[in-house]
């Protein structure tokens, strides 16, 4: 009787002693929030700034309904935890941010708070966007309440319990969010400071380009080395720090810029979410910026994260079958050399698309096809077919790609065609 | 080794440069004709439809319509979605442009009164419930009118009954006003599946356009007939 009064005793405590924690650690590095000061129109220069950062973040991309008003919210962005609806960013008073001061907005931003108090979900990557300065996030701001207001009212999110309940959220924001600040490297010089705070700042690179815990936490671009299975897409998001995947090399620094900007390089076509990404955001960023951006992003790519995969040879047999495929389907367009054609077909010798030990994206490509996302550099793309090949073809023509022209990729077996198609 | 020769002879076989793919809209559009057939010209049979032909703003709308989420399939929108409004314009006009002969009509497996009564809804509508004939805004040919109005003919049964079904559940819409919305909730199950058995096996005379006109009066107000350039 005493015992179980003691044991039940120091249950409660400990349940007190989390919630304490998890309590103060939401809370942790927020200051109680200022009134802005009286309200002075923003300048034309502030909203145009505004307007340039919310290109680099995306942010009209997820929070826009297809063939919805800009920025009125209502897409669904789907995670391993279920659906989550994106807000009405516009100045609308009853359902977008149109009663919000710039200091709630801050907060949201920065702390992941919203002007109810309620706790966000990083479905809207503010762990990436707690970096971003005050005057950016206020310049931002000034932006969104120059946009006309659409009344739309919030969707529901459609989570799975528990992680439908703030208590869940706050538990994992104490596990894994710590409000962030910039702190520019003074030995890196300016481009790979102002790269580094847009790809980790409003760019979010990471929300796809890292792996991420069973609990959906970022490990950061650089610290594993491993790219992301997209969750409910048929697509893998490469590795920015292994040069065998899309790490930026010295090599494919200038390409990288001109796939940012153009949605082509010589080797690569943006295909999939990469094309939204393009489309919405990086082709209307500066040439320095981007230039900025591929410098921060040479600076983590390392041959310590180069993932090789035992390469066996692959049988004459399924070379030969995989030789003529690709005669029939492929050649007129990336050339029998897979040399590509400029400004029309990448290019598939050396390109890391084929070759990447993960070969989802090459079979996505092929099956799906699709065009590059228009751009003011190509706004009529020549575009892919799908190639609806039985799993047996497919095998035998990405295991030929993987190996022809000095490629020295893992053949694919016709079981991995059928799993990863 | 092996593979090294293998690879090594087909470069070798291959050395000749390949010519640049031509700068034409047929090359760009190869995604299209993947499944709409060499040049929008669409299968003898299936679901797919022929848009060779089709009025160019009827083409254009409906692009819009896939891209901004009002038709609903999912291979329509993934190829559209980051293609702008200009580029959607060019791909309508031409598939448009093209005068390509017509694949014989299967013939039909309905009973002949089903065919009667697709005939009669087809050419006479059905007045009783507001029902215009498909004629008094497709054209006397059922050949389309221009700019915005598509034929009716050369369509796989599956593909006309799959509309009138989308538009009764609502997952294809047009500009409003959207007549054919309000047309197919009047439709019942059996009249849709009538209509559209009559208008898959008409035969497709050679050469047949759409109209340079619509028919006058138009017995319902169409969304995307009166704004042809939205």
């Amino acid at each position: 009787m005493k015992r179980s009064a003691v044991g039940g005793l120091t249950t409660a405590i400990l349940i007190a002693c989390l919630a304490a924690w998890v309590g103060w650690r939401n809370l942790q590095g927020e200051d109680a929030l200022v009134p802005d000061p009286p309200a002075q129109a923003a300048s034309a220069e502030q909203i145009s700034r505004g307007a340039y950062l919310a290109r680099a973040g995306n942010c009209a991309t997820c929070h826009t309904a297809r063939g919805g008003a800009p920025y009125a919210g209502g897409r669904g962005i789907v995670t391993p935890f279920g659906t989550v609806y994106s807000s009405n960013l516009t100045p609308d008073p009853s359902s977008g941010l149109g009663r919000w001061s710039a200091a709630e907005f801050w907060r949201a931003m920065h702390h992941g708070r919203s002007r109810d108090g309620r706790l966000l979900y990083p479905a809207f990557p503010y762990p990436n966007f707690s970096i971003v300065s005050r005057t950016d996030i206020d310049d931002l701001f000034a932006f969104l309440r120059s946009l006309p207001a659409v009344t739309q009212a919030q969707t529901e999110h459609a989570l799975r319990w528990p992680y439908s309940s703030q208590a869940a959220l706050g538990l994992w924001r104490a596990l894994y969010f710590r409000p962030g600040e910039f702190k520019p490297e003074a030995e890196r010089g300016k481009a790979w400071n102002r790269g580094a705070y847009l790809v980790n700042g409003l760019g979010h690179c990471s929300a796809c380009h890292a792996s991420r815990n069973l609990l959906g936490a970022s490990a950061g671009l650089a610290d594993t080395g491993a790219g992301s299975q997209l969750p409910a897409q048929n697509w893998y998001a490469p590795s920015l720090a292994d040069p065998a995947e899309a790490g930026v090399t010295g090599e494919s620094a200038a390409e990288t810029v001109q796939l940012l900007k153009t949605g082509m390089s010589q080797r690569a076509a943006a295909m999939g979410p990469m094309a939204e990404v393009v489309a919405g955001s990086t082709q209307h960023l500066t040439i320095p910026d981007l230039q900025a951006m591929v410098e921060f992003l040479r600076s983590i790519a390392s041959e310590d994260h180069l993932k090789k995969a035992p390469a066996t040879a692959p049988t004459a047999d399924t070379m030969a079958r995989g030789g003529d495929l690709y005669t029939r389907h492929c050649a007129d367009c990336h050339g029998a050399q897979g040399q590509g054609a400029p400004d029309q077909y990448p290019a598939l010798v050396g390109n890391r698309g084929v070759t990447m030990s993960n070969p989802r994206n090459l079979l996505q490509a092929i099956t799906a096809g699709g065009f590059p996302p228009a751009t003011d550099a190509n706004p009529r793309p020549y575009g892919m077919p799908a190639f609806d090949l039985p799993n047996a073809d497919l095998a035998a023509l990405t295991t030929w790609l993987r190996a022809a022209w000095g490629h020295q990729a893992a053949p694919l077996s016709e079981v991995e065609v059928l799993l990863k198609r | 080794m092996l593979v090294g020769l293998l690879v090594g002879s087909g470069a070798a076989a291959a050395g000749a440069a390949a010519p640049q793919p031509p700068d034409t809209m047929a090359q760009r559009l190869q995604p299209c004709t993947a499944c709409h057939g060499a040049e929008g010209r669409a299968a003898r049979e299936g679901y797919l439809p022929r848009i060779a032909g089709k009025p160019a703003a009827y083409l254009y709308h409906q692009l819009l319509n896939f891209r901004d989420g009002r038709r609903s399939n999912a291979t329509m929108a993934g190829l559209l979605v980051h293609q702008r409004d200009d580029y959607l314009r060019e791909m309508a006009a031409h598939f448009a442009s093209l005068d390509l002969p017509h694949a014989s009509r299967p013939p039909s497996a309905a009973p002949a009164a089903v065919m009667a009564r697709g005939q009669t809804l087809a050419l006479q509508g059905d007045p009783a419930r507001s029902l215009p004939a498909c004629t008094a805004c497709h054209g006397s040919a059922l050949a389309g009118t221009l700019p915005a109005v598509p034929g009716l003919l050369g369509l796989p049964r599956d593909y006309l009954i799959g509309q009138i079904g989308a538009w009764q559940t609502g997952k294809r819409h047009a500009i409003e006003p959207d007549c054919m919305a309000q047309i197919s909730r009047r439709l019942g199950a059996e009249d849709a599946s009538a209509v559209a058995s009559w208008l898959a096996a008409q035969p497709m005379p050679p050469g047949l356009r759409p109209a340079a006109s619509a028919p006058e009066p138009a017995p319902l107000r169409c969304g995307s007939v009166s704004q042809p350039e939205r």
